[in-house]
């Protein structure tokens, strides 16, 4: 074995696993925020936080389309991320829709909890018919060709390439690149800055402050004279808009489906509880190790072990703990395990 | 002397349950009212009717002249009333100070003022004003719930069972604590367990039963009363 093959298993493990583990725990992060929050603060459930972030996507997708339309592109900036702020405007209407609409109504009631998960199932079924009304049922790629007046005008991923050419010069048998394209890289950005500007609100401005406190006992906010709508607000506007956030760069990352994040729901909802539900860092905490959970369990060492092992050795089948059709077991089993022994998540939020 | 608080003929429960029969209560300006009563009399009860918190099927209530029955915890605050729940009356994972700067959420100009008083009633609070109010003793979560009703400078400080749980001695520092706000002519309401010491430091004293004034006087009064004495403070020794 040459040091320049360790190189290769340790770059390759980079790039195909902790970089794709803090891609998906991005996305988990900004969702389960969300949940956390709204939990948190009206105390429910938020079953149509996924499809939230569908909607945040195809809405950002028909932007994108009609920027493009206008003969935007300015590359290598991707042009769904200029349709992103009116897709999150959007995203947080309709979150403030469906709020007036339906829970405010359960709310003046003071209905029990599970009213409230009932009726955030009921709303996230309507989305979805909505989603694929509006959306199809088919895929859409953000990163398409537009064909006007005979011309075909492309858009292209950009991408960052880090090939180590001073490390391939030196170790001869070095060949690994990783590659972050303009999506992933927002996505990051994004998320940091999120979070960051997240944590700034919560503890330094007084509507933080009172959302934080709504969270910790809602009577005591009223007694104090809290405005407790107002509260409700600004959950949804920012439940909203991180949902928009992150549905849109998955689908710049993979492609828009009308399932989208509906698939996401159990892993951010396992990253949720396990963070302490109505604890925001809590939940970033928690999905970044549902992310590198799922990805790890289902990555195929084969190629890493390929590189250490002697020729006569190498491994011909994956090299998997867990084959990629059961990846959303990992979150169930998390979720499942996190009940059971710490219902109240790592950093000890309210309990269900 | 003007009556701040006037609540006449108060009648009013949770749901069907009737709780409250009629019963007056009533603050003078900058003085101490103090009600007292056997369990289930309504003590508690009519101070969340008075702080809008439980809908009065009859009755009125009135604040510095104005009326304020069916008015909004939040209109109340802005009115010039603190009230602290006998429970979870702080915010456990809020810091001291945070928890301060909510009982001023509807006038962020006052928090400064109201700080700098209440840390001036409270020295203990402002070396504890980074630390959660959950990691606070049974006393300081006491003071911070009282400060934080203090945010607004209210007119009338309303107060239930403000020692229920503590130890004698935490409890002297209450009432300590209580005589040194009424100082600066903020009246009080207060629902006290510990009757004999609270009706020591009462202007006024309102005995409940099954929602009804059984006795109204000044404190002292009451305290000499051999009926009150029999039947709600125990024997003296």
């Amino acid at each position: 074995m040459e040091f320049a093959d360790t190189l290769n298993a340790l770059v390759y493990l980079l790039n195909k696993g902790v970089l794709n583990a803090a891609k998906i725990g991005s996305i988990y992060a900004l969702g389960a925020v969300g949940i956390t929050l709204i939990f948190g603060i009206l105390r429910f459930a938020h079953f149509a936080h996924g499809d939230m972030m569908t909607f945040g996507a195809l809405s950002a997708f028909f932007g994108t389309l009609w920027l493009r339309q206008q003969g935007i592109n300015i590359e290598p900036i991707p042009t769904g991320l200029l349709a992103l702020p009116v897709a999150a405007l959007v995203t947080v209407g309709l979150a403030l829709l469906i709020d007036r609409s339906v829970y405010a109504h359960f709310r003046a009631q003071k209905s029990p909890p599970v009213v409230f998960v009932m009726t955030s199932i009921g709303v996230t079924f309507i989305l979805q018919g909505v989603i694929r009304l509006i959306g199809g049922t088919g895929d859409r790629q953000f990163f398409f060709t537009l064909v006007e007046n005979g011309e075909r005008l492309r858009e292209d991923k950009a991408r960052l390439l880090f090939d180590f050419e001073w490390l391939s010069e030196h170790f001869d048998g070095f060949a690994q690149k990783i590659v972050i394209t303009a999506p992933q890289l927002a996505l990051f950005v994004f998320t940091a800055v999120a979070l960051f500007g997240l944590h700034r609100f919560l503890t330094r401005t007084r509507l933080g402050k009172g959302m934080r406190a709504v969270s910790d006992n809602e009577d005591l906010a009223r007694i104090s004279g809290i405005d407790v709508g107002k509260v409700v607000l600004f959950t949804w506007i920012i439940g909203g808009t991180l949902a928009a956030i992150a549905g849109t760069l998955l689908a710049m990352d993979t492609q828009y489906k009308p399932i989208l994040a509906f698939n996401l729901l159990l892993p951010m909802f396992a990253a949720a509880i396990m963070g302490g539900v109505g604890k925001p860092f809590g939940a970033v905490a928690g999905a970044f190790i549902v992310g590198l959970a799922e990805t790890f369990a289902v990555f195929d060492w084969r190629v890493v072990y390929n590189f250490l092992v002697p020729d006569e050795m190498h491994a011909a089948t994956a090299l998997a703990l867990v084959p990629a059709e059961y990846k959303l077991a990992v979150p169930f089993v998390i979720l499942v395990l996190v009940l059971i022994w710490r219902p109240t998540g790592i950093f000890r939020g309210q309990v269900l | 002397m003007s009556l701040l608080l006037e609540a006449r003929g108060l009648v009013g429960g949770y749901g069907e349950l009737t709780i409250l029969h009629g019963c007056d209560l009533t603050v003078e300006a900058g003085r101490i009212s103090v009600i007292v009563g056997a369990n289930g009399a309504g003590k508690s009860t009519a101070m969340k009717a008075i702080f809008g918190l439980l809908p009065l099927r009859e009755g009125s209530i009135t604040f510095a002249g104005e009326d304020i029955v069916g008015r909004t915890p939040q209109e109340l605050v802005a009115l010039g009333m603190g009230y602290v729940p006998q429970m979870a009356n702080v915010f456990p994972t809020l810091q001291v100070e945070e928890n301060l700067e909510m009982g001023a959420f509807i006038a962020p100009d006052r928090v400064a003022r109201g700080l700098e008083r209440v840390y001036s009633i409270f020295p203990a609070l402002q070396e504890k004003r980074r630390q959660p109010a959950g990691e606070l003793s049974g006393g300081q979560r006491q003071m911070v719930a009282v400060g934080r009703a203090l945010m607004m400078e209210p007119q009338l400080l309303m107060l239930d069972e403000p020692t229920a749980g503590l130890s004698p001695k935490v409890m002297r520092d209450i009432f300590d604590i209580i005589l040194k706000v009424n100082e600066a002519d903020v009246g009080v309401l207060m629902v006290e367990q510990n009757a004999r010491q609270a009706l020591e430091i009462a202007d006024t004293g309102f005995v409940l039963g099954t929602g009804r004034n059984l006795y109204v006087d000044t404190g002292e009064a009451l305290l000499a009363d051999p009926e009150v004495a029999r039947s709600f403070l125990g024997k003296r020794d």
